[in-house]
């Protein structure tokens, strides 16, 4: 059993294990972070790409990513800033601009991380000063119950990771930049690629890239 | 693209060769494995990228990852003539993306790829270094400036005539 600690968050607090990713130990206690790319199961190595976790610590001239700090004993944390909201809602702003934004006929619809954190943080799905950009990728239903539209990926790499872990690991990630998608061994179809259709990705996918179809 | 028989059976020869001796457990060998690779062939076949994801024991798709990272990768064939369309600042503002949908009309592919009878290879380059040409296209080692899509056509069909040429010149020495 790890030792534990005692840190302060928002005012409030709380213990955690010591050497727990901030984000969990927050979590863990009721107190909300915006987060995409964090992974539990895959504690040693966040992926700290989604840049919405960002926290104020006391002492540190610069928010910092909750995901990547180590809690320590007598940690004192302010999820909310003004700088806090400005990195948070810059980062959501450019995920929006390429996501597409579909939510009345989305299966992810009412259990999207996308929409609860636009709630939490009382931001707006759409994109206020950019651009929507359209990527028009084709959706993938090849294999039986799955349907993959990379068009709504917000390049977490949660499914990545989980098709590692419960998969055949078919998926991962290709190209750069704005061409950056997840896809498979030379963009085959699903149903070409070795896919399982174990479906772990559709559990993973925090919005509607991955869905299960009924 | 589709390679022939013959091609696929090099890549597996060259592949094995190079992996030969090569530290399974050191993945950080991955990328000068396929750089090897790329050198001898001119390209990384799908074969050598699924045989090198097996010799580091890492999901194919990282490797394909790795090679659609980097620009310097290249997954079909280069043709008998590489043409290289300039994307520099200069040639960017002179208009180089008309002049790529240009060629690719022409020759009905788009960048990165290769003509079906390995003629001709389309590729985007950063800047060749002669920006008062804009927009600029480099055929081989050949430097072409102040390009149109007319003198795509142009270049095309003068391209065609030298062959046809060396083709009856061919033919008469035979006679």
């Amino acid at each position: 059993m790890a030792e534990k600690v005692t840190i302060t968050i928002d005012g409030r607090t709380v213990s955690a294990e010591a050497g727990e990713m901030l984000l969990w130990a927050a979590l863990d206690n009721g107190i909300y972070i915006p987060h995409l790319c964090a992974d539990r199961e895959d504690k040693e190595n966040p992926a700290a790409s989604c840049r919405l976790c960002f926290v104020e610590v006391q002492g540190r001239p610069v928010p910092v990513p909750a995901c990547t700090l180590p809690v320590s004993e007598g940690l004192v944390i302010n999820t909310r800033s003004e700088r806090v909201d400005g990195l948070v809602a810059a980062a959501f702003e450019l995920l929006m601009s390429n996501h597409k934004l579909d939510c009345k006929n989305c299966p992810a619809n009412g259990n999207c991380e996308l929409q609860r954190i636009a709630k939490e943080r009382k931001l707006r799905l759409k994109p206020k000063n950019l651009p929507v950009l359209e990527r028009n990728l084709p959706v993938d239903n090849s294999v039986a119950g799955l349907v993959y539209d990379p068009n709504k990926c917000v390049l977490c790499g949660r499914c990545v990771r989980a098709c590692r872990r419960g998969g055949n690991a078919v998926l991962g990630f290709t190209r750069r930049g704005y061409d950056r998608v997840v896809t498979t061994f030379g963009d085959v179809p699903l149903a070409e690629s070795g896919c399982s259709g174990c479906g772990e990705c559709a559990g993973a996918c925090p919005v509607g890239a991955f869905s299960v179809q009924k | 693209m589709k390679l022939t028989e013959e091609e696929k059976i090099i890549a597996v020869e060259t592949t094995q060769q190079i992996l030969a001796g090569v530290d399974r457990q050191n993945r950080g060998q991955l990328i000068p494995v396929l750089q090897k690779v790329q050198e001898k062939l001119g390209y990384v076949p799908q074969v050598t990228m699924e045989k090198v994801a097996n010799h580091f024991a890492v999901p194919a798709v990282d490797v394909y990852g790795v090679i659609t990272f980097y620009n310097q990768f290249r997954l079909t064939p280069p043709g008998k003539n590489q043409v290289k369309i300039c994307m520099g600042t200069a040639c960017h503002m002179r208009g180089a993306h008309i002049i790529q949908e240009a060629w690719e009309r022409r020759l009905n592919i788009t960048v990165g790829e290769t003509t079906r009878d390995r003629e001709y290879s389309l590729e985007r380059v950063a800047c060749v270094g002669c920006c008062t040409m804009a927009p600029v296209v480099v055929i081989n080692e050949e430097v072409h400036g102040k390009m149109t899509p007319t003198r795509v056509d142009g270049l095309l069909f003068a391209h065609q005539l030298d062959k046809q040429k060396a083709k009856e010149g061919n033919a008469d020495n035979e006679q």
